[in-house]
């Protein structure tokens, strides 16, 4: 472990930290370029933290303890998250400390958080919220599984800095076991996160809303961090496909100008995504709830087709 | 006979007879509480501490054999201390000492069993458990192993005044003595034409594969009938809601252990050389049996019989894993098995633990409301705030999430199931990453399960005026959970010290293989080659630093204001606890998604009834399927022999004749 180990880390973490609310302002912006609407500025998001930050928390007279202890486990995982996945660089010092299930058992420690802080105050939005949410959540594990497992066996590790340095570094082969996985981590992606079509994160609707109910009864402090981590799980993920599947222009070595020439690539990337999430969402509609285990379902055989693509073809 | 001297077996075997002298003397003054449900208890929980520490500190120690000089004059009683005896010895001394503590604030007097009667049956069951796996020869092992089944159905049927509950007893009874049959069947195969029915006979035996496999299939009923494998799981629902909570807590957390402990010893030990294709039935009746048991807690609306089901799946697990180390030890893959093995008993380890905790803490809950229906309950976290912390450490590490216990053993067998696709068979090497995701999806689902049993009983608002009015558990109880807690934390970030203790168990058998070494302190990787580790300190450590930071700067930033005002509820100001989800809205999508697993009745209210009511009763489709037929061909079976009783004298001295004449002509 060098010096220029441990600064990539702390780099990463504050990149993740200070890009999130960009990335989800630009997927915003994105969209409403795509509805024809006028579009809020890029740093929307971080005016409405630091208004929220400003404010005086007015919690429920009945909400415990644990419902303003949520927040901070809540933002706390999702920024160990940002420590453990290399986007920048793969020579990453925490990284060692999990692979990529035991990530996936970080995210759900995240949302079995946020569901237990949304039964708190025992409304009928937070309960509804919440057991959405955990629907969601046991559909996508199983899919988003066959991708790492797919992954482990062509880089022959689930340790995330490995696959990436693995697909990064050797002659540019295709995969097409990884074009369907591809499909299949996208699907679970757009579940995880709370987009279209399986949540609107447009919409205080009763009857489609997912994570929105959940958040409903915080205020300031706390829906700050609520929303800051969400973000974050957005960018995680995005940073987590990068690695699978575009890992192309990350740091591998201890050169420190390819991790200077690493950033405006992750930028780029950045970019591209945020572009194709937002398109995904104008171009699908709203699931009824009850449809999204179809959706994860087929989430799930586009992975199994891609892990019997691979295991027949070996390709 | 010779001097005894304190060897570890020697030991072990004075604290089981402690723990008989220990409920016998609560026969003394059956019906004082101070005496019989408290001190004794404290004694029992010391013995069960030392049983724990003697246990640990041998597992390194060379196996120990002694004869008992009790039973019947041909048949001695062989017992034997060796690794994974230790083990299985360590997890009940040391979730016994937490229940035993737990139970001495819990049992007080006035309903069903005195409490001295209580304490002679459960010190009775501890001690045949500690037997059990203690035993070397078949016949000390079913005389454990019945004393166990029948003392644990006396505890079953504490409140027999109900008549449920007699009907819960009865066919644990019933599951329990069928299982043993099949037991014994297969000891009976197993001793291999020696007739001699030890265990170190049966080591020596060679069977043939077709006995081999009679034996291990026999073995699987039995056992798969005291773990609760489906299509024999149907006990478990029924008794654990029954029992008193430290029973219950005893059962699911040690004595299903039992079960596997059985499976283990006769498999890799008993028959030392598993033919591959044994895992398979193995892997897919755990899996489903995983699967089944969680997606029936989602739908539980009762607490414990949420839990029970809850240990229905983690049986499965366990049975998953024992069926890939058989893969793999029978397709010459060692070093996995070797993993596989550990996982399972570090799953086995893990669940004692859990699963105590949460059966305690439902105990709690039930003393402080009088209440198991979970749409009864509510709101708890204000009102006894040290049982819902401790709980909700135990609902945590049972949903597999870092860095609590629960993940580690899910992460050890999702690593070793990450190379099944390398088993030179093919096709079935396809099927088994298909394994491993029926795996996640019921480990998922056991993160639905418990934030839906942790949700609806400690958070929320109250559902009855009554519950504010519940007070927390006492200091013993405490205590307990907090001894199981500390073991599930422990358990959790400690993996690269355990997992070293339970490779030294794993290597009695012959599995052709060690686990690579790789591990540090701090962190574990079971298969260094692949860079994947796992480190719970580093995890811990990070996620609590970058909480305290964002504290920190939340605090220092901006300030610490805080207003309490009515929920928000969007604008809606007439809140009341009825709006929250029930159990049975909470498992709604459950039921929506696994259709087909449920026998589904419902009665939905029209718009225009006076009294609107909604019911929805939920069966096991399986019970309907296999065992009315039974018991319809049992009852068939029955009357046509009754045909052969007359009621007349003259009708059964015929009989004895005629036997005598067929018999005289047998004889010459």
């Amino acid at each position: 472990m060098s010096e220029l180990d441990w600064l990539t880390q702390i780099l990463e973490v504050l990149a993740a930290l200070a890009a999130a609310p960009m990335f989800l302002g630009w997927v915003t912006k994105v969209r409403a370029w795509l509805q024809n609407r006028s579009a809020p500025s890029l740093w929307q998001p971080y005016r409405t933290l630091r208004k929220l930050l400003m404010k005086d928390a007015v919690i429920a007279e009945n909400a415990s303890p644990l419902f303003r202890l949520a927040p901070y486990v809540v933002f706390g995982t999702m920024v160990t998250a940002a420590a453990l996945i290399p986007s920048m660089g793969t020579r990453l010092p925490i990284s060692t400390a999990a692979d990529a299930i035991a990530l996936v058992g970080l995210f759900a420690t995240a949302r079995v958080f946020l569901s237990l802080a949304a039964m708190d105050v025992g409304t009928a939005f937070g309960t509804l919220g919440a057991r959405r949410e955990m629907m969601v959540g046991f559909l996508t594990e199983p899919a988003l599984l066959i991708v790492i497992f797919l992954a482990s066996m062509i880089s022959a590790s689930t340790a995330l800095p490995t696959i990436a340095e693995h697909l990064a570094t050797q002659s540019l082969g295709l995969y097409p076991s990884l074009a369907f996985t591809g499909i299949a981590f996208t699907m679970v992606v757009l579940a995880e996160n709370a987009r279209l079509p399986i949540d609107n994160p447009a919409t205080h609707l009763e009857l489609t809303m997912i994570h929105e109910a959940m958040v409903l009864e915080y205020s300031a402090r706390h829906l700050a961090l609520m929303e800051w981590a969400a973000a974050l799980k957005l960018l995680n993920y995005a940073c987590i496909g990068f690695a699978l599947f575009l890992p192309w222009g990350i740091a591998t070595g201890t050169d420190p100008l390819s991790l200077l020439a690493a950033m405006p690539i992750l930028a780029v990337k950045l970019t591209v995504a945020g572009v194709a999430l937002a398109l995904i969402e104008t171009l699908s509609a709203k699931l009824r709830v009850l449809r999204a285990p179809e959706f994860l379902a087929a989430a799930f055989l586009f992975a199994v087709l891609g892990l019997l693509v691979h295991l027949l073809l070996g390709a | 006979m010779t001097a005894v001297s304190a060897s570890p077996l020697n030991v072990c075997l004075a604290l089981v007879a402690a723990w008989v002298g220990i409920g016998v003397a609560g026969l003394l003054r059956p019906l004082n509480v101070a005496f019989a449900g408290r001190a004794l208890f404290l004694l029992g929980a010391l013995c069960a501490l030392a049983l724990a520490l003697v246990a640990a500190f041998s597992l390194p120690a060379a196996p120990e054999v002694a004869v008992l000089p009790i039973g019947l004059p041909d048949l001695p009683f062989h017992v034997r201390l060796d690794g994974l005896s230790r083990l299985f010895l360590f997890l009940l001394g040391a979730s016994a000492c937490g229940v035993s503590v737990f139970a001495a604030g819990y049992f007080r007097s006035g309903r069903g069993a005195a409490p001295g009667l209580l304490c002679l049956q459960y010190h009775l069951f501890l001690a045949s458990m500690a037997l059990v796996l203690l035993a070397n020869d078949a016949y000390a092992f079913m005389v454990a192993w019945e004393t166990m089944a029948l003392s644990s159905y006396f505890l079953v049927t504490t409140q027999h005044r109900i008549a449920e509950i007699r009907a819960a007893g009865f066919l644990y009874l019933l599951i329990a003595h069928v299982g043993a049959i099949a037991i014994l069947l297969s000891f009976g195969v197993l001793q291999g034409g020696s007739w001699h029915f030890t265990f170190d006979a049966m080591r020596a035996a060679h069977l043939s594969p077709p006995w081999a496999a009679t034996a291990f299939l026999l073995a699987l009923f039995g056992f798969g009938a005291k773990a609760g494998l489906v299509p024999l799981h149907v006990w478990l629902p029924e008794a654990h809601p029954a029992a008193p909570s430290p029973v219950s807590a005893l059962m699911s957390g040690v004595m299903l252990k039992t079960a596997i402990y059985g499976m283990l010893r006769i498999t890799f030990d008993l028959l030392a050389h598993p033919v591959w294709w044994w895992g398979l039935p193995l892997l897919g009746i755990g899996l489903f049996t995983a699967v089944f048991g969680v997606v029936f807690a989602a739908a539980q609306t009762d607490m414990k019989r949420l839990l029970a089901y809850s240990s229905i799946e983690n049986i499965g697990i366990l049975f998953t894993g024992i069926g890939l180390t058989i893969v793999f030890a029978g397709t010459g893959m060692g070093a996995l098995a070797t993993l596989s093995l550990i996982s399972v008993l570090y799953h086995a380890l893990n669940h004692a633990f859990m699963k105590s905790l949460l059966f305690l803490g439902t105990g709690a809950v039930l003393h402080a409301t009088g209440e198991r229906n979970l749409g009864r309950l509510g709101g708890l976290i204000h009102r006894m705030p040290w049982v819902a912390w401790l709980t909700l450490i135990g609902a945590l590490a049972i949903a597999g999430l870092p860095p609590l216990n629960g993940f580690v053993s899910e992460w050890l067998l999702l690593q070793a199931f990450l190379f099944a696709h390398e088993v030179p068979k093919p096709f079935i090497n396809m099927l088994l990453p298909m394994g491993a995701a029926l795996l996640v999806l019921a480990a998922a689902l056991a993160g639905y399960v418990m934030v839906k049993f942790f949700g609806v009983i400690f958070l929320g608002q109250p559902r009855e005026p009554k519950l504010r009015a519940a007070t927390d558990a006492g200091l013993l109880e405490r205590l307990g959970l907090l001894w199981l807690a500390a073991g599930c934390v422990l358990l959790g970030l400690l993996p690269a010290q355990i997992v070293p203790l339970l490779n030294i168990v794993t290597r009695q058998f012959a599995l052709g293989g060690d686990l690579p070494a790789g591990s540090s302190w701090w962190r574990l990787a079971p298969v260094p080659e692949r860079h994947n580790g796992y480190a719970p300190l580093v995890f811990l450590l990070t996620l609590v630093v970058v909480v305290l930071l964002t504290v920190a700067a939340v605090r220092w930033l901006y300030h610490r204001r805080v207003r309490r005002a009515a929920a928000w509820d969007g604008g809606f100001a007439r809140l009341d606890a009825r709006m929250q989800d029930t159990a049975e809205g909470f498992g709604q999508p459950i039921r929506h998604i696994f259709t087909p697993f449920f026998n589904l009745q419902r009665e939905l209210p029209t718009p225009f009834d006076r009294a609107p009511r909604y019911r929805v009763v939920i069966t096991d489709r399986i019970w309907a399927a296999v065992y009315p037929p039974i018991a319809r061909l049992v009852q068939r079976a029955a009357d046509v022999s009754a045909r052969l009783q007359q009621g007349r004298i003259a009708t059964y001295l015929l009989y004895s004749f005629l036997t005598l004449v067929v018999l005289l002509a047998l004889v010459i």
